[in-house]
């Protein structure tokens, strides 16, 4: 296995840290013996298949989950003494988009519990919202209903109720699930910019080539840890047929690590085709650009040449 | 319209039913934002049976039902929170199961000298200083809860995991609106009626949904709305002479279509005022080359 990307500044304490993490629901184990560590200003992409316990691995740093066994430690505090103070975007499907909340309202819950035994939101916490609602471009949109946003609009709306109380510590999962191409960079460079400022991030993501190879660091999971590394390292046929189950074909585009799909041909049309490079196996550093499809991307032309 | 307020006895039933009328309201937003619109018929149906509990064992009456109806709505939350069990089969089993108990004791002392018609229909005739004493108080309990818990209500019903992971008590936030749900619904009886509950609670909620995509304008909508139908239900009764918990839901369910209807034809002029837009905006490119 590969190890955690050795951080420039050794003196600082880990910001999260798990050590022989199990946990799951119902004591049903989802991930299995999971040690890693995250350095302060750190980046990482949470990679693995559907049901590979990245939501559950989020949620195990954010203490919302049982521990079988091991010990998760945020700021130097054991999450179960202590709830740790994070910024936290969930999957966007788990939302109840007919709920009637407002963007503001939906901000404004962020501020909570800056402030519990106060009834109602105080001053303070409504400029710290609209300082946010504006630097994320939303402001005019406070009295939207979450329904009437595009998924570029929801994702900021929820990434501001995780910013308004401060966090030294973002958790997102899957930000870039089901938005386009523009709104995709956008939020990237947003969770960036946010990143130079010294907020450590953590992201689940699904997007190998556009996402995760374009970050500092990536954790594989599959029930347990499969590779914790840099891209270029983590990004193997074996490592990721380890991760994912599925042959996928790495290449090397001017120093770009590209994971491809083997090739699938659907429908009757293809059937010829997939009899010719049916048993063309992937091998490890298989060469891409066979055909188009298979690399939906940006990248997608001119390699092999 | 003020020939009926001469009498004390409407003027009581008024304003109960108009109290009473609002907190339906009120809790009901917590009751269909949960997707639990059946509990407030279920309860009902097992604070009857709290009700003929504390009437055999003589208890008094609010004491009696508030518990009974207070501990069906916590077991209800359990169950549905602890066992993977959804909320309409919770609220199916443990309620029933009360009324059946209200039901076997009225079978078992056949020989009740009280009369259930008011608690299943409704009769303002009933209300006693007692009861308006005993609404006044839930007003002012509901009042309280919602003035300190506000923002946890609001997180709580929206998101509860993540409300949890900030640190929201959400397990209070649902125990303290069961509170609320129970005692309303105890003080409700007499007025609308064990079978008419569930409207009074569920219309309001609703019909606000409509008009407001704001979670805090939907609490004031549907506390108004509550309030109104309960006053215009009352009038109506009085003038038709119909058992009040009937006319309060139909009053409310006329001012439900009417909402419906209304908000209907808003979006249909909406939608017909972007297809002119696009319309004219399109000849303006036809006739754009003519001139
Ligand atoms: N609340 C829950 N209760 C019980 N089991 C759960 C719960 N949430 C997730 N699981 C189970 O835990 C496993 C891991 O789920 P998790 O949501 O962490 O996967 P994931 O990697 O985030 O998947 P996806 O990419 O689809 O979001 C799955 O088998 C799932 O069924
Ligand atoms: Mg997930």
């Amino acid at each position: 296995m590969l190890h955690p990307v050795p951080h420039e500044d050794t003196h600082e304490p880990p910001i999260v840290e798990l050590r022989g993490v199990t946990t799951g629901y119902e004591g049903r184990h989802v991930l299995t013996d999971v040690t890693m560590s995250i350095a302060p200003g750190d980046f990482v992409g949470l990679l693995g298949p559907s049901g590979s316990g990245k939501s559950t691995l989020l949620r195990c740093i954010l203490g919302t989950v049982d521990l079988y066994s091991g010990e998760v430690v945020v700021e130097g505090r054991s999450v179960t003494q202590r709830r740790p103070r994070a910024g936290y975007v969930p999957q966007l499907e788990t939302i109840d988009w007919n709920f009637p909340v407002t963007v503001q309202e939906v901000v404004m819950m962020g501020c909570t519990m800056d402030y519990p035994l106060f009834p109602w939101h105080r001053r303070r916490g409504k400029e710290r919202a609209a300082r946010i609602m504006d630097r994320l471009g939303i402001s005019n949109l406070a009295r939207r209903h979450i329904r009437e946003l595009s998924g570029g609009e929801q994702q900021r709306t929820f990434l501001a109720r995780a910013l308004v109380s401060n966090p030294r510590l973002l958790l997102l999962d899957e930000p870039t699930t089901g938005v386009d191409i523009k709104t995709r960079d956008d939020v990237m460079h947003l969770l960036d910019e946010l990143n130079h400022e010294g907020i450590t991030v953590v992201m689940s993501t699904h997007e190998i080539n556009s996402v995760a190879a374009h970050l500092p660091r990536a954790v594989c999971l599959n029930g347990r840890l499969t590779a914790d590394g840099p891209p270029g390292e983590v990004f193997t046929t074996e490592i990721l047929s380890r991760t994912y189950g599925a042959e996928m074909p790495v290449t090397d585009y001017e120093g770009i690590t590209i994971v491809a799909e083997r090739p699938h041909f659907f429908g009757r049309e293809n059937t010829r085709r997939r009899q010719r490079h049916g048993h063309n196996v992937a091998e490890k550093r298989h060469p891409v650009g066979r055909d188009n499809r298979a690399q939906p991307h940006s990248h997608r032309h001119g390699h092999g040449e | 319209m003020f020939e009926p307020l001469q009498y004390e006895f409407f003027v009581r039933g008024l304003v109960s039913a108009t109290l009473v009328g609002g907190l339906c309201g009120f809790i009901g937003v917590y009751v269909v934002l949960k997707r639990m619109s059946y509990i407030g018929h279920g309860l009902a149906h097992a604070i009857f049976g709290g009700a003929v509990v504390s009437y055999v064992m003589s208890i008094n009456f609010f004491v009696g039902a508030s518990v009974w109806g207070f501990v069906s709505a916590l077991l209800i939350n359990i169950t549905t929170r602890k066992q993977r069990i959804g909320a309409d089969a919770a609220i199916g089993i443990v309620t029933t199961a009360s009324f059946a108990v209200g039901i076997a004791l009225i079978s078992r002392f056949r020989t009740f000298t009280r009369s259930f018609d008011a608690a299943l229909f409704g009769n303002i005739l009933a209300v006693t200083a007692d009861d308006l004493v005993a609404i006044v108080l839930v007003v002012i309990l509901s009042a309280v809860i919602i003035i300190v818990g506000y923002k946890f209500f609001l997180f709580a019903t929206f998101d509860s995991e993540v409300a949890r992971y900030y640190g929201v008590p959400t397990g209070w936030v649902d125990t303290m609106l069961s509170l609320v749900l129970a005692a309303t619904i105890v003080v409700s009886i007499q007025v609308l009626g064990v079978t008419m509950i569930a409207a009074a609670i569920v219309i309001p909620p609703i019909v606000a949904r409509l008009l407001t995509n704001s979670f805090a304008n939907m609490m004031l909508l549907s506390t108004g709305v509550g309030a109104f139908c309960g006053m215009g239900g009352i009038y109506l009764s009085y003038y038709v002479d119909v058992s009040s918990g009937a006319t309060v839901v139909l009053f409310s369910a006329a001012l439900f279509m009417l909402v419906l209807t209304l908000t209907g034809i808003r979006s249909r002029i909406a939608s017909a005022r972007g297809k002119a837009a696009s319309r004219s905006s399109l000849m303006d490119m036809e006739s754009g080359p003519l001139h």
